[in-house]
């Protein structure tokens, strides 16, 4: 069987989520690995979501939340921009390749995109194969 | 309530065939069945109609169900719905959790199969989720009875008049100097053809003097904070360098000012003073001087003005001012801009004399306008034969995909009022005729009986280099009909092109100012195209007018009423919900190290000296999350988003 890899989605409520249901009714198809979780926004995303993400089964991480400037809480997102930083780093000393993880900023009106970055993110794993596969803890 | 003891019910929605079409519910419910805590699973074929929401309810009561999961459309749509079902059986609304099997999984995928496992995946992601939820009382919090509407058009006024009349106070803030907007431009307006100040003056006039409402024209919104019932808005007042007070509105000022600039008012196609209304009936009728074009301001003399003012009015040291005014809610009327069709070089818009936009030509046509209603062009005499271009920027995929809604009746307008002043022969290229409205269609019919020519096509070009002598010394207009499939040269001697209405250039600045979003066209985006067309994703925050897309004069009036009455209900109530969903610090285990201190951007977290902990001001805080993500020790909790539902979610969705 061809690997279908399990891609989790975190968006923030305002923005992503809202441009991911946008995808949804002006009816744009793209591949249905990604699951989504709803969050308030991207600023309450913990590196150990991610880490229990791979821990879980995992294949990919995207992080979607409001353009710099439109947080709804402010500056939630730049804070998501240094974690995710951080976070990319921690994945490189676990021997996790970062096309695995993504942050993105996609906004309520961009459903389009939401579903081109859903699809890259998916081949671009696919080529990366399962990640239990490739070293990790998963199996 | 003890996870153990936790029974969840969990409800599949068929959606008719938006779900039950490409996801398998029997299966997703049988899946259901088999998960953890789960007592109860249905599936149905359409959850939130009264009988879906029943069946959760009296499984609530019979069953003693604790937890609720229902797989369905998105949140956004029906979390309120469902919450307010779960309510009303006894439970509490926080207990309840959607999964969203439509926009994110039967709408996006095509593979039944894959759809299914999706579908699955977000239930038991749900489920597992709502296993951890805990119930949260809602928080009632004052609302400030004060309304802020931003952009004085007739969408501004409209809304402003109908909550001033209902007896609370507008703040009603306008860019220019006087209230009225593009309304005000307008000569005549389509169907009724009755005149377009006629109708609009009354009413500005009443915006100006309602006890109610608070003019603040020359100005603009700066900064918005706060929330729902409690915004706090800082305005700033431009410097018109008169005193309101002392100003007759004589307006000698204005034929002593030696600076001639274009008008704005007229479009560009008559001139203004540097000291200046913008039109003989403006509200408040006191003039401004515009700095930048002042030859006082410039050089350091003149005075002319001053030197003929009899009351004393101007004030070069006057300064701008910042205002701070507390509102409830805000309507948003900001209006639209008009199409720049200069990059259509084709159409010669800015080369050739005598190609003018539609609202350059309203200008003209206007009694009130700069040659006095009279058509004519640049050299002073009459057309004898004009072609009137629909769709410049609308309908185009290199502009504006959208329809403007307006160009063709007022392409219609236009052929008649040619008519009523000219012998000129009048030419309308079109596309399709959208006369969709009350009287519409029979107001084409009877322009299509007054002999005006209609071309089905859209116009390629317009050229003045000549192939026949009939050519010469005209415009040429080349379009294709695409009623006998032939192209046509069309000589006239002026062509009117009807441009878009597209979104003011300031948008984006504003709806970021205002926290709401724009839709993919730039215009600022309703809570729900069909249900809620005039409410935002900000709570307290309402849309009027062509802000939110173009309309036509009634639409405008009645989204503005719509807005007024939203602001309205919310103030009247006195109280509004907020968020439930707040951070908590655990106070025993703070350390103090207050590094959530500075994080907050709602500066809603204080230090407490004596105990040398920290705490969450619940009315200031919004729940973004971003302390309780931080937190070294982690024991800030983010209710309804703790790390334990997050987590208990993103193992559900990937079991
Ligand atoms: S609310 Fe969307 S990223 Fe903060």
């Amino acid at each position: 069987m061809s690997f279908e890899p399990k891609i989790l989605g975190v968006l923030c409520k305002w923005c992503s989520y809202a441009g991911a249901d946008l995808a949804g009714t002006s009816r744009k198809k793209y591949a249905p690995n990604v699951r989504v979780v709803r969050v308030n926004c991207t600023g309450r995303v913990e590196p150990t979501f991610v880490l229990k993400a791979f821990e879980k089964g995992a294949d990919g991480v995207l992080i979607a939340g409001c353009h710099p400037g439109d947080c709804h809480y402010l500056e939630g997102n730049y804070k998501a921009l240094r974690r995710f930083q951080l976070l990319k780093k921690m994945l490189a000393q676990m021997g996790i390749d970062d096309g695995r993880v993504r942050l993105e900023w996609i906004s309520a009106s961009e459903g389009e995109r939401f579903a081109v970055v859903v699809n890259e993110m998916t081949e671009r794993v696919r080529k990366l194969g399962p990640f239990a596969k490739n070293g990790g803890s998963n199996g | 309530m003890t996870k153990n003891k936790a029974k969840v019910g969990v409800y599949i929605c068929h959606c008719g065939s938006n779900i039950a079409g490409v996801v398998d519910v029997k299966d997703v419910a049988a899946y259901a069945q088999g998960l953890p805590s789960v007592a109860a699973v249905k599936d149905y074929v359409y959850m939130c109609s009264d009988p879906g929401q029943n069946i959760i309810k009296e499984d609530i009561k019979h069953l003693g169900l604790n937890r609720v999961v229902v797989a369905c459309c998105s949140p956004s749509l029906h979390e309120l719905t469902f919450r307010r079902a779960c309510q009303e059986a006894g439970l509490n609304p926080y207990l309840f959790q959607q999964a969203n099997i439509r926009e994110q999984c039967s709408w996006v995928t095509e593979d039944a199969a894959l759809a299914t496992v999706k579908a699955k995946a977000l239930v038991s992601g749900a489920v597992s989720r709502v296993v951890h939820q805990e119930p949260l009382e809602k928080r009632e919090v004052e609302i400030n009875p004060n309304t802020l509407v931003i952009g004085g058009g007739i969408a501004g006024i409209q809304a402003a008049l109908e909550i001033a009349d209902g007896g609370y106070k507008v703040y009603l803030v306008e860019k220019t100097p006087s209230v009225g907007g593009h309304m005000a431009q307008l000569d005549k307006t389509f169907p009724t053809l009755d005149c377009s100040s006629c109708i609009l003056t009354p009413k500005m006039t009443q915006a100006g003097s309602h006890p109610n409402i608070e003019l603040m024209v020359y100005s603009e919104v700066e900064e918005i904070s706060g929330y729902v019932g409690n915004f706090k808005v800082k305005v700033r007042k431009k410097a018109k360098y008169v005193d309101e007070e002392k100003c007759t509105g004589c307006g000698i000022c204005q034929t002593k000012c030696p600076i001639r600039v274009d008008s704005e008012f007229d479009a560009g196609i008559g001139k203004r003073k540097a000291i200046y209304t913008p039109f003989a009936q403006a509200v408040p009728n006191v003039p401004v001087i515009v700095a930048e074009e002042c030859t006082y301001f410039i050089k350091g003399k003149c005075r002319a003005c001053e030197k003929f003012c009899e009351p004393g009015a101007i004030d070069f040291e006057q300064k701008d001012e910042i205002v701070e005014i507390d509102v409830g809610a805000i309507i948003a009327s900001t209006g639209y801009g008009v199409f720049d069709p200069t990059p259509m070089a084709h159409y010669g818009y800015g080369r050739l004399d005598n190609v003018i936009t539609s609202l350059e030509f309203e200008r003209l046509v206007s009694s009130a306008g700069p040659t006095g209603g009279k058509i004519q062009l640049k050299d002073g005499s009459t057309p004898t034969s004009i072609a009137i271009a629909h769709c410049i920027g609308s309908r185009d995929e290199k502009y504006h995909e959208y329809c403007s809604r307006v160009c063709c009746m007022y392409a219609l307008k236009y052929s008649h009022l040619i008519k009523e002043k000219t012998e000129a022969d009048v030419y309308q290229m079109y596309i399709d005729m959208r006369c969709f409205g009350k009287g519409y269609e029979e107001f084409y019919k009877r322009l299509s009986e007054e002999g005006v020519k209609f071309i089905r096509g859209k116009v390629g070009e317009v050229t003045d280099r000549a192939i026949s002598d009939e050519e010469k010394g005209k415009l040429i207009v080349l379009a294709e009909d695409s009623l006998l499939g032939n192209v046509m040269r069309v000589p006239v001697d002026m062509v009117i092109l009807c441009v878009a209405l597209e979104p003011q250039a300031d948008a984006e600045n504003t709806a970021r100012k205002l926290g709401i979003s724009r839709s993919a066209d730039g215009f600022y985006l309703e809570r729900h195209p069909k249900l809620d067309p005039v409410a935002t994703t900000t709570d307290g925050v309402f849309v009027a007018g062509c802000c939110q897309g173009p309309k036509d004069i009634p639409d405008t009036v009645a989204q503005a009423s719509a807005a007024a009455a939203r602001a309205l209900a919310m103030i009247s109530k006195g109280k509004v919900e907020v968020e439930a969903a707040t951070a908590h610090i655990d106070e025993e285990r703070c350390s103090g190290c207050r590094i959530c201190n500075d994080l907050c951007p709602f500066s809603s977290i204080t230090f407490d000296e004596e105990k040398k902990v920290s705490r969450v001001n619940d009315a200031l805080c919004k729940g973004c999350g971003v302390c309780v993500a931080a937190c070294p020790s982690g024991i800030i909790s983010g209710r309804h988003f703790t790390a334990e539902q997050i987590i208990a979610e993103i193992e559900g969705v990937l079991a």
